[in-house]
């Protein structure tokens, strides 16, 4: 499981404070949602809890099981189990989408002691698990996110992720972008990872996800802070009202 | 010049001479062939280099690369660092094996094939007469100008060697020069001639160790909608002072393709010297550069210049340097679109990724358009890894290092897929890959 305790971060190079004691709890198997209005911190608390420069830890502390993760480079918490899915995935022109998720599977494996893959394993898997979400052998093959739609890309995310088999994952706005049928295809993706020992923590603006992904438990973060949490209806009302009644309510 | 005759001369009295001019001490260190068909060519050469000299700092061509290495007259020995080359080794070929600059019969394979029609240098020169003289030193005088280059020069008037290749055919077998070192202080020229006959095609691989210093010079003549592929490969224990020139001349409908891997090396200068003369010809020129400045001083620059002299012509250049630990990558590519070279198209590129602040990475691109309608850009970039690419891919579990390699690679991408051929393409990747991954952590 996340525990989230207290955690203050800063820019590294500038004077801003962006998250402001962020307390949040993801038990194994469950999902959390979090919402909230732009610039609250959402994508921040997620490239800090997977390790990304240019953050500075004031105060508090984030655990994955018994990692203390804020220690670790991206590359072990990657290994201990934590994967993040983009808001705006990355192009990596050159680098065959195929090689890229041989390398990553491979390198957390052999990381966990486990033994690499071999090709023809890795090819079976592959296949099967980008035919379900509809990604194309041709897809395969280009270069890593270049030249795919924002949509394409998404779908490239959760392969990534089906394929890596992570005990946390972070959904970053993985919504935005999709068409009705491309969201359906992602949430099943979603929910075929669903096991008891596997946690969700999904950024959504919309309640839309949410209905294909149903949340254990749904936060909202706003100016650094979980505002406040609740069950499911919580996004409901959100959809419904806005975010003014709840920053009111907050004061 | 006075002397400029006692020069071409080239006899042992003129090796005895008191050393005067740079040129004068550089010359009186080697053993100049008379030659039989070249012996024109190398006393025009002679009196051509007399008058030029050998170049300077302040010359503007070598603004970024001091020559004075290529003008010391003896080289600086040079120990071994690794073994001989293996790229390639799996493609099917016709090996000639040059050791120290000279042929080694034994050791290659017999001079022939289907569509082909070879001879060495050395061998042939022994008589008077051969096709390669209408191009001997020809290509190499019509690349002087504007700028001279006299170390082309220096390669005309003293090759030892080299091999002279005639294709009249399409040759699916490539042919390979593998170059080996056998002595530390072997300072070599060489010379190849190559003439692809009209409708022929021949891909042509250079690999190895060449000397501690070494002067190659291609002369390639690409006749009407003939193919010609050039794959080069020079590795960290190869010619650690090297220089190199490639002159072609593009006929009707042909293609010229050249590409050059380099790893390492101390100080190295490729010019590229490109005539396309027949219309809608392709002439692309590329290259991949890794450099490590902790091996010893690492300079390596590729100086370029195409002539569009054809309509709907179309030619490209794509240069990449990874630069790391006081590396300094150099480039100078320039396209002259000639009057009436209507629908040209010119494409250059060149990029420097530097892995560490120690490095640098200096372009000089140039265009002199003299048509109206014609499609030409250049773009230079020079800059870090990109860290967001970093934070992906080490977000997904891949190491830092692996990460780097991964990035180096997508870096050089642009300049790989210059290779035609997928296996050699393959080949020079793999190779690549082993290379930094050994090197990952260094
Ligand atoms: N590297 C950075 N440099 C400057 N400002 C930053 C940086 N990273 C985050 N911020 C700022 O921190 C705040 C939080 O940004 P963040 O991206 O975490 O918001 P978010 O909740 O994900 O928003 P959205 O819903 O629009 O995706 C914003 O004001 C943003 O501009
Ligand atoms: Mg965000």
């Amino acid at each position: 499981m996340l525990n989230i305790k207290n955690l203050h971060v800063k820019l590294e190079d500038e004077d801003k404070q962006i998250l402001k004691g962020v307390d949040l709890t993801v038990p194994a198997g469950e999902v959390h949602a979090i919402m909230g209005p732009n610039g609250s911190g959402k994508s921040t608390l997620s490239y800090v809890l997977s390790g990304r420069d240019g953050y500075e830890v004031t105060e508090g502390e984030a655990s994955l099981y018994d990692h203390d993760l804020l220690d670790m480079e991206p590359e072990e918490r990657a290994a201990a189990g934590l994967f993040l899915a983009f808001q705006y995935p990355v192009e990596i022109p050159g680098v065959g989408n195929l090689t890229f998720l041989r390398t990553a599977v491979n390198a957390q494996r052999k990381a966990r002691g486990e033994e690499e893959l071999s090709s023809g394993e890795f090819l079976k898997v592959v296949r099967e698990k980008a035919k379900a979400l509809q990604i194309d052998a041709e897809m395969l093959k280009r270069p890593v996110n270049v030249g795919f739609s924002g949509g394409e890309k998404k779908r490239n995310e959760i392969l990534q992720m089906a394929m890596l088999e992570p005990k946390m994952c972070i959904l970053d706005e993985t919504d935005s972008g999709l068409d009705v049928d491309a969201m359906r295809l992602v949430a099943e993706g979603v929910n075929a990872l669903r096991s008891p020992e596997r946690s969700f923590l999904v950024i959504t603006h919309y309640q839309r996800l949410l209905n294909h992904i149903k949340p254990d438990v749904v936060h909202i973060m706003s100016n650094g802070r979980i505002i406040k949490t609740g069950g499911p209806e919580l996004a409901l009302e959100v959809e419904k009202n806005g975010y003014g009644d709840l920053l009111a309510e907050v004061g | 010049m006075a002397d400029t005759a006692i020069l071409a001369a080239q006899t042992p009295a003129a090796k005895a001479r008191p050393a005067g001019t740079a040129l004068e001490a550089r010359l009186a260190e080697l053993d100049l062939p008379k030659g039989g068909f070249t012996a024109a060519a190398r006393t025009d050469a002679a009196a051509r280099l007399n008058a030029m000299g050998l170049p300077g700092k302040r010359d503007e061509y070598w603004r970024y690369t001091d020559p004075a290495a290529f003008n010391d007259p003896v080289a600086q020995p040079l120990a071994f660092t690794s073994r001989q080359s293996t790229l390639f080794d799996d493609i099917e070929q016709l090996k000639l094996v040059f050791v120290d600059g000279r042929f080694d019969a034994a050791a290659s394979d017999a001079l022939e094939g289907e569509g082909l029609e070879v001879s060495t240098l050395a061998a042939a020169d022994a008589s008077g007469d051969h096709w390669a003289s209408d191009l001997y030193g020809k290509l190499e005088t019509a690349g002087q100008n504007p700028v001279k280059r006299p170390f082309a020069v220096l390669n005309t008037l003293a090759a030892n060697d080299g091999v002279l290749i005639r294709v009249t055919g399409k040759v699916s077998r490539p042919v390979h020069i593998l170059y080996r070192r056998e002595a530390e202080d072997a300072d070599v020229i060489i010379r190849h001639v190559i003439r692809l006959e009209e409708g022929s095609e021949l891909t042509l691989l250079e690999t190895g160790g060449i000397a501690a210093r070494s002067n190659v010079a291609i002369e390639v003549e690409v006749n009407k909608e003939a193919r010609f592929h050039h794959i080069a490969s020079k590795r960290a224990d190869d010619a650690k002072i090297g220089i190199a020139h490639i002159f072609a001349r593009v006929g009707e409908g042909a293609l010229f393709k050249s590409f050059t891997l380099s790893v390492n090396g101390s100080m190295m200068r490729n010019e590229g010297v490109i005539e396309i003369l027949g219309d809608d010809a392709v002439a692309h020129i590329a290259a991949a550069v890794l450099g490590d400045g902790t091996e010893g001083r690492f300079h390596h620059d590729d100086t370029v210049f195409i002539t569009h002299a054809a309509e709907r012509c179309e030619s490209r250049q794509v240069f990449k340097k990874v630069l790391k630990n006081g590396a300094d990558g150099i480039f100078q590519g320039k396209i002259l679109v000639k009057p009436g070279a209507q629908k040209t198209d010119g494409y250059q590129i060149s990029q420097g990724l530097l892995l560490d602040e120690g490095s640098q990475f200096l372009a000089k691109p140039e265009l002199e358009i003299y048509a109206d309608d014609v499609k030409c850009s250049h773009g230079s970039t020079t800059g870090a890894l990109d860290e967001t690419a970093m934070f992906y891919l080490r977000s997904r579990g891949v190491p830092k290092e692996q990460a780097v390699v991964l990035l180096v690679l997508s870096f050089l991408a642009d300049a790989l897929e210059e290779i035609e051929d997928d296996r050699l393409r393959g080949d020079i990747l793999t190779r690549l890959d082993e290379w930094l991954t050994s090197r990952a952590s260094a």
